[in-house]
């Protein structure tokens, strides 16, 4: 019976606790790719601030944005994390939800690389390449067939004559979508398998597209649903295959890991910068403007992010593969001013 | 009875029963047999259990030793206190990065007084010998005590994530000639350090008590918030499961009438208790979350969650423990006059306790290993401030032990893996306590009838 009271009257004081005490840290949550340049971040925040570590949390950009656009009060989260940019159906629940203004932040681009075991060949990458070895039906002798190669040296006789096996990011990663426009759609027009789905659904571009992005599934390109750590464990396992995997994560593990080219250009910091490296895309976090001045700490966690001392080329989160943003100073000022994003164009 | 046997017909045996006889090898065959699967399949679940257990303990024993890297230092306080009046408010201002070159400056300072020879090495690469955690710790406590500016003494600071990882033997010269983060070289002056005795490998009292950190400094990431969480959820799911637990075994067990009704709640317990425990997360983000406004990465919130994945299992178990009272105690108490209360809390709870106990402890040690649930309600996440004291910290963000794991095992850097492996051999230790403290508690009350 005591316990009964004890707990009963613990749940009352949690309650009204609640009630009274108004949340001082920060909540974040959002993209997978993105966190660990947001834990960086928070964790010098924690550090060098009086206000308390920002609480960051992963689970992927979507799900983030939903998160965000839940509503505006104490129990919900101040800042989405994106690898992608917001979209019409997120900005549209925001809306109803009466999330008002959201200010896009843009930090910084982030590369995406193809590499494998660091004992095997060396590879250089075209998108066709990849598109050819990947797609469900390839243009051979000007006609579209159910894709016939089986080796990396059917595709392009300068490879080594191994297996093709590539682990794709699974369809819920914001990086499976630059890897189907920037690497697939992309190869499917350089080795103009566009054209030839175009003419096949009467010059429907969509149509074309989709057929373009339809990866074969025989067991050679395999969707890893989960992070980068178990891509790293399948291509371990099998030194045949080929991962997809963000800059970063590759620069973290280059001890086993052995990076192939795209278009000739080695992936880098550097290249990406200079737009030379094609498959890179930008990394974006929201803000929920009316927790500004609300939540303490907000705003001033927003610039630290964005002060040169941190996303700034020769910062902490360049020196773990960030691509810094070069209109970062632009960047600054619009945060400074608190300008809210306008609509999708 | 002599009778009887002399008029029935006298059938020699065909065989001794110490002879054996065909079907009688067969059954024994058959035993054997049997006998022999039993151990094969122990045999099998042994092996993959020790299978698992070397394969975490050889990753993760390395993570409760640690690398650290000892030098005087002069708290100085030119560029600690720049305004020169100690003004903790003015001290402020100088960031971490401050901080790191007072560290940098003194660390290369005592490679020269001790003629440490950084041949071939780029400040950078000197630089980079030591954590990028142990700026914020200085920075932390000479804000806290402000008295210690312009003293000098030894500080011991982290090395390195890499060069600790060269220290256990995952990061090796072939590695570092690939590796971004380490240079051979600085693996040679990690020997000289070691050989001078600046550089040493002890015992991580931190691992234990730290908060977590960044991909940027593997080297600091602790368990501390992660236990803190786990212990205050631990207590709410006790306060909260074992009375209604309790109450509603003692209440369907003892006084509610066997009916219609009574039997759809039983079934529905047991169903309750092979749900999966994502739903009770879900369930959880609606109601404590979005309903009852209750705040995210909470300890309350995981642990209401937990407490609804436990309460069907605590109930089973209960029900079973006070069954397993024999009816002739209750008989006997309530034909002295007791009431039907008195008997139950007077003698049929005090000799269930036991029963009750071990089954509340077996509960909160499945719900102790339980990530799903938390993932929906905002556990899973980089927590750095450990949760305040009871009761308004059962209110601040906190993350799991196996949440932690979790976490861990999908960051970027190698010397993560070590820390994830860790992390389990400390959940498997506190289960194991756990685990044992229940058969204790079983094999010293329980009283068999």
């Amino acid at each position: 019976m005591k316990m009964f009271k004890i707990s009963a009257s613990a749940l009352a004081i949690a309650a009204a606790a609640t009630a009274a005490d108004a949340r001082d840290q920060v909540q974040i949550t959002g993209s997978s790719t993105v966190l660990p340049y947001a834990t960086i971040v928070a964790e010098a925040f924690g550090e060098n601030f009086d206000f308390p570590t920002p609480v960051v949390e992963g689970g992927g950009s979507g799900a983030g944005r939903k998160k965000l656009c839940e509503g505006v009060g104490e129990n919900t989260v101040d800042i989405a994390n994106s690898s992608s940019r917001i979209s019409q159906a997120d900005l549209d629940l925001c809306a109803a939800n009466g999330v008002g203004e959201i200010m896009e932040v843009r930090f910084g681009y982030d590369g995406i690389v193809f590499a494998s075991d660091v004992n095997g060949p060396e590879f250089a990458f075209t998108p066709g390449h990849i598109y050819n070895a990947l797609a469900a039906e390839v243009l051979k002798d000007g006609a579209i067939v159910a894709n016939p190669h089986t080796t990396w040296a059917e595709v392009d006789p300068a490879f080594a004559a191994q297996d093709i096996l590539v682990f794709v990011p699974g369809t819920k990663h914001g990086t499976r979508e630059v890897f189907d426009q920037k690497v697939i759609i992309a190869g499917c027009e350089e080795t103009g398998a566009m054209e030839a789905f175009k003419a096949a659904n009467n010059g429907d571009e969509d149509a074309a597209e989709a057929a373009c992005m339809k990866l074969r599934t025989d067991g050679r390109s395999i969707d890893i649903d989960g992070d980068y750590t178990e891509t790293l464990q399948r291509v371990d396992a099998d030194k045949n295959g080929i991962g997809v995997f963000g800059l970063s994560f590759y620069q973290n593990n280059t001890d086993k890991l052995r990076v192939a080219t795209m278009g000739g250009v080695v992936p880098s910091t550097e290249t990406i910068a200079a737009g030379d490296y094609p498959v890179s895309r930008p990394l974006y976090f929201y803000v929920k403007k009316a927790h500004i001045g609300v939540i303490p700490g907000l705003k001033e966690y927003v610039e630290f992010f964005l002060s040169d001392d941190m996303a700034g080329p020769n910062g902490p989160l360049a020196a773990y593969g960030l691509v810094s943003d070069p209109e970062l100073a632009a960047t600054q000022a619009a945060v400074a001013a608190e300008t809210p994003m306008g609509p999708l164009n | 009875m002599t009778d009887l046997s002399a008029s029935l017909p006298v059938a020699k045996p065909k065989n001794s029963i110490l002879t054996g006889s065909d079907q009688m090898r067969r059954r024994n065959a058959a035993e054997f047999r049997f006998r022999l699967y039993g151990l094969a399949a122990i045999s099998v679940s042994m092996a993959v259990l020790a299978i698992m257990l070397w394969t975490i303990f050889s990753d993760g024993v390395s993570a409760f030793k640690q690398a650290k890297i000892s030098f005087p230092l002069t708290f100085s306080s030119e560029i600690l206190d720049p305004a020169g009046n100690g003004d903790r408010a003015e001290m402020t201002k100088v960031t971490t990065v401050g901080y790191a070159r007072l560290l940098t400056t003194a660390f290369r300072a005592e490679l020269q007084a001790r003629g440490i020879s950084t041949e071939g090495l780029s400040d950078k690469e000197i630089n980079d010998m030591l954590s990028k955690h142990a700026p914020g710790v200085l920075r932390a406590e000479v804000l806290g005590n402000t008295a210690i500016l312009d003293t000098t003494r030894t500080v011991e600071v982290l090395a390195a994530g890499r060069i600790d990882g060269y220290l256990k033997g995952r990061v090796t010269r072939e590695t570092a000639e690939r590796d971004g983060q380490v240079t051979p070289g600085m693996l040679d002056l990690a020997d000289r350090l070691t050989e001078a005795g600046m550089l040493r490998s002890a015992f991580n009292f931190d691992f234990l008590t730290n908060s977590d950190a960044s991909d940027q400094r593997p080297e600091a990431a602790g368990l501390g918030v992660a236990i803190l969480g786990s212990a205050y959820m631990m207590l709410l799911v006790v306060l909260i499961c074992v009375p209604v637990g309790v109450a509603t075994s003692i209440y369907l067990e003892e006084f509610a009438p066997k009916n219609r009704l009574t039997d759809v709640i039983e079934v529905n317990i047991s169903n309750l208790a092979a749900v999966p425990s994502i739903v009770f997360g879900i369930l959880g983000l609606a109601v404590f979350i979005n309903f009852a406004k209750f705040p995210q990465s909470s300890p309350l919130v995981g642990a209401l969650v937990l407490s609804l994945m436990t309460l069907p299992t605590i109930i089973i178990a209960t029900r079973a423990a006070i069954r397993a009272v024999p009816p002739s105690i209750r008989d006997a108490a309530l034909g002295v006059g007791a009431s039907k209360m008195q008997t139950v809390f007077h003698h049929v709870l005090p000799l269930a306790a036991p029963g009750i106990l071990t089954g509340t402890i077996l509960g909160l040690a499945s719900a102790l290993g339980e990530t799903a649930p938390l993932l929906l309600i905002g556990m899973v996440a980089y927590v750095d401030n450990y949760p305040g004291a009871p009761i308004e910290g059962f209110l601040d963000p906190a993350t799991a032990l196996p949440v932690q794991v979790y976490s861990w095992a999908s960051r970027s850097d190698p010397a993560f893996i070590e820390r994830s492996s860790g992390a389990i051999i400390v959940l498997l230790g506190f289960l194991v306590v756990m685990n044992v403290t229940a058969i204790i508690l079983r094999r010293k009350f329980e009283r068999r009838w």
